[in-house]
């Protein structure tokens, strides 16, 4: 153990999560893996009767429990009901409009997206806290670049919620660059092209002598890899429908209204597009109900259908380099991050508008994490060459007369900063007066993003226009507002009430940290319980379906020994004993193999014709197929 | 404690970007948060003050324009804005023209908007663009070395004329986000 206070960094993601530190002996960071050896930890997060369940436990309920398992809660941050509407119909779970904020209705309760994250932050903090065998308090959170002031608060708030003090949040893809400056990244210009699950940030940096310098970021907080998943799955719906109209005729529910067969879309259309990132082209076998579907996709399909979403990204980019005051060619470096990066189109894309072949040594999705480690030791004074001088992505204005915007602090200003405006009453006597904050570009109030309202109180009272009332607003150096402010004729510190527009009061954030301690998740025994169990549960539904659509391809006494595995693992189950539903599971995926093969191939030989299920087994056995396979 | 005084620096406008930028990096070392976080809290507090003091100053001086307008308020005991002081005025030598173009951007708010009149836009916009930029050459060439050569005798003299540009730089540029709004938007409602 060091001296010093153990400081981690998380990388809070819209489709997984990590935790790293790093190491005093190499003085390199480096991911914190799950005792099972697992890097990433899905951000998922299910509401069972048994408990609540994070990770890759969690994930393997999206399609067995859709409206109790919460995934992509980072779109939800910091978010009022008007923002996320639009995409609401695509979720599984309700949410609903909450005083500025939104609360999701899961498993028979409610809750905000910082409690949700809160659960993901506490298994990473848990991780880290097996790891090292001592608590952890301070953590460095990462968020999108262009995250504004209340997605910021949302996540200082789910960090408190999980019992962490956030001592920063870093911008994600300049945790990046820190990550590659600490290893291999030469001095000059350099653009970090970030594309993750839900956000989409550029940002330029000039690096020099240790000082990390970012001169413009930009992006959009709604567009990442999920929205490929999403254009992806409606086209495949399309042809499911298509291809399947006469069984679906039969069906009670329309398929786009049954949450479980959407989520099943959802799923198979995320593996057609990873497999697509590797090969050009694939074979998607998706078990429904009551028929397989199957087909070829090639990779020119898919990427007919992400080019808008890629071309959304290039705005944002070029918008950055002309903040900067650069061309694109003058740019020496231009650097992956963000698992969507993987995608071929976005690299084409990239290289393209840079013209010149983007880089990614390391992996795009740790290296965030692992540049929010290099933070966490700067801030814990390990590292004292290196800083990173970052900037604020949004201007941050008051609202005057007419509803116009008057920017205080442009954007791509560098943070910590500061700005003073003088203030002055309209009407005689006047004791209270207010302030409208906003951030964004546009002219108009009603267009920019509303952060917060401010009374200044206790004025004393004066004829109009003659008391002066500065206002400073300071944005600190993890991009938060703190207002403050004092009338210059009196010298006394106006009070002020803040009223923030979307996102928790400091006394909702109070009694969650305390609710929080009250619901502490079952201790680690009781975790473990319930993913074997959940485990277990995914395993039988799979089989119960399996049996109900291809029982008859195999013989009755293979029917047999599988119900009876069937109800061994019933009765574990319903105990306490981990180790006998592990293994009654494992038995149960043993004596389905033969009928996935069975029910894999009868599928493969409706849909492909004369081509031999075997030689496809490989690609066709990720994804959303029953769940044993065969051994290699 | 004015931008000038936190770089160490005169009531210049002449100023060395590459030794600006250097100072820059030196002062961030010495006071940025990141290196103060295991600090007791007033001294935190105090490198989060002094940290954004220097990045407000640095915004300032490192764009010759702002720099500028700073130094009119500076002279002239206004350092915390309270608005626009100055209005925006037009050159005298465009107020002709620039009648033709309010009317025109009128016709465009009304929605009528021809090719040939976008057109007619779009050239003037690019021309009002060209002097703007002659403008901008002008306070931050000659008018910015007239400054700093300037005796205590001259200097109101000099400030009037940097102030005088400066509206003038503001009208140009309020007129010229104006036609790009109306050749775009007609370009946007024809496509």
């Amino acid at each position: 153990m060091s001296e010093r206070p153990r400081i981690i960094g998380i990388d809070l993601g819209t489709t997984n999560s990590l935790v790293a530190y790093v190491d005093d002996r190499t003085g390199l960071p480096r991911v914190i893996p799950d005792e099972q050896g697992r890097r990433l930890l899905p951000s998922v997060v299910a509401f069972t009767p048994d408990g609540v369940v994070v990770g890759e436990a969690a994930r393997r309920q999206l399609v067995r429990r859709p409206g109790s398992t919460v995934y992509s809660v980072k779109r939800f941050m910091g978010r009022g009901y008007d923002d996320v509407k639009d995409e609401l119909k695509y979720f599984p779970f309700v949410v609903r409009p909450a005083d500025g904020i939104v609360r999701l209705e899961v498993g028979g309760r409610e809750v905000t997206p910082p409690e949700v994250s809160a659960v993901i932050l506490r298994a990473l903090k848990d991780r880290a806290e097996r790891h090292f065998g001592h608590p952890v308090e301070q953590a460095v959170i990462t968020v999108p670049a262009y995250f504004n002031d209340s997605q910021r608060q949302a996540t200082r708030d789910a960090g408190r919620i999980a019992g962490l003090d956030v001592v920063r949040i870093v911008n994600e893809p300049t945790a990046a660059s820190l990550a590659y400056g600490l290893q291999r990244l030469k001095e000059g210009l350099i653009a970090v092209y970030d594309l993750g699950g839900g956000t989409f940030d550029i940002s330029i940096l000039r690096v020099k002598d240790g000082i990390f310098e970012v001169l413009a970021t930009n992006g959009d907080t709604h567009l990442g890899g999920d929205d490929f998943d999403r254009v992806i799955m409606l086209w495949l719906l399309e042809d499911v429908q298509a291809q399947h109209h006469r069984e679906l005729a039969c069906r009670p529910v329309d398929l786009a209204r049954d949450n479980e067969a959407m989520q099943e879309l959802r799923l198979a259309a995320e593996a057609a597009k990873i497999r697509l990132s590797g090969e050009l082209r694939t074979t998607l076998t998706i078990p429904f109900e009551d028929f397989t579907y199957s087909r070829e996709i090639a990779r020119t399909e898919i990427e007919r259908l992400i080019e808008p979403l890629v071309q959304k990204t290039l705005g944002p980019c070029r918008q950055a380099l002309r903040d900067a005051g650069l061309r694109p060619a003058e740019v020496d470096e231009v650097v992956l991050v963000g698992g969507s990066t993987r995608v071929p189109l976005v690299r084409r894309r990239v290289q393209e508008l840079f013209g010149r072949a983007p880089h990614s040594q390391l992996d795009p999705d740790e290296v965030v994490a692992l540049g929010a480690a290099v933070q966490a030791q700067i801030l814990a004074g390990g590292i004292t060459d290196m800083l990173l001088l970052d900037v604020t992505p949004l201007s941050l204005g008051i609202e005057t007369l007419g509803g116009v915007v008057s920017v205080l602090i442009p954007r791509n200003t560098t943070i910590p900063t500061s700005a003073r405006e003088m203030f002055t009453t309209s009407v005689d006597g006047q004791t209270v007066v207010d302030m409208h904050v906003l951030q964004g570009e546009r002219e108009l109030a009603k267009d920019c993003r509303s952060l917060a309202r401010f009374e200044l109180r206790g004025i004393d009272p004066m004829p109009a226009g003659m008391p002066k009332i500065e206002v400073a607003f300071l944005i600190d150096a993890s991009g938060i507002l703190q207002v403050t402010a004092r009338e210059l004729r009196t010298g006394k510190a106006a009070s002020i009430e803040v009223k923030p527009t979307y996102g928790l009061t400091e006394a909702d954030v109070g009694r969650m940290v305390e609710e929080s301690f009250q619901y502490a998740e079952a201790d680690v025994e009781a975790r473990m319980l319930i993913e074997v169990r959940n485990e277990a549960d995914t395993v039988m539904t799979h089989v119960r379906r399996a049996l109900r659509q291809a029982g008859d391809l195999v013989a009755a006494d293979e029917r047999e020994r599988i119900a009876a595995a069937l109800a061994a693992l019933e009765a574990a189950r319903a105990g306490e004993d981990r180790d006998l539903i592990r293994e009654r599971t494992t038995a149960l995926n043993r004596a389905t193999e033969h009928l996935a093969e069975v029910m894999m191939d009868s599928a493969l030989r409706g849909a492909l014709g004369t081509r031999r299920a075997a030689e496809i087994m490989g690609e066709a056995g990720e994804g959303g197929t029953p769940p044993s396979r065969k051994d290699a | 404690m004015n931008h000038f005084e936190v770089f160490g620096l005169p009531r210049r406008l002449g100023i060395d970007a590459a030794r600006l930028q250097e100072r820059f990096y030196e002062l961030s070392r010495r006071w940025h948060p990141d290196f103060h976080a295991a600090a007791r809290p007033e001294a935190r507090a105090r490198a989060l003050e002094e940290s954004a003091r220097v990045n407000a100053a640095y915004r300032t001086l490192r764009d010759p324009i702002a720099r500028v307008e700073y130094l009119v308020r500076l002279e002239q005991g206004r350092e915390t804005r309270e608005g626009a002081v100055v209005k925006p005025q037009a050159p005298p030598e465009l107020l002709e023209e620039m009648f033709e173009i309010q009317e025109a951007l009128a016709e465009a708010r009304a929605g009528g908007l021809d090719d040939t009149a976008r057109k007619t836009l779009a050239t003037q916009r690019e021309r009002l663009q060209a002097r703007m930029g002659e403008e901008e050459a002008r306070i931050v060439g000659p008018l910015s070395a007239a400054w700093d050569a300037a005796g205590p005798g001259e200097r109101a003299a000099i400030l009037a004329a940097l102030e005088q540009a400066l509206a003038t730089r503001a009208y140009l540029r309020t007129v010229i986000e104006d036609l790009e709004q109306a050749v775009e938007g007609a370009g946007g409602e024809a496509g």
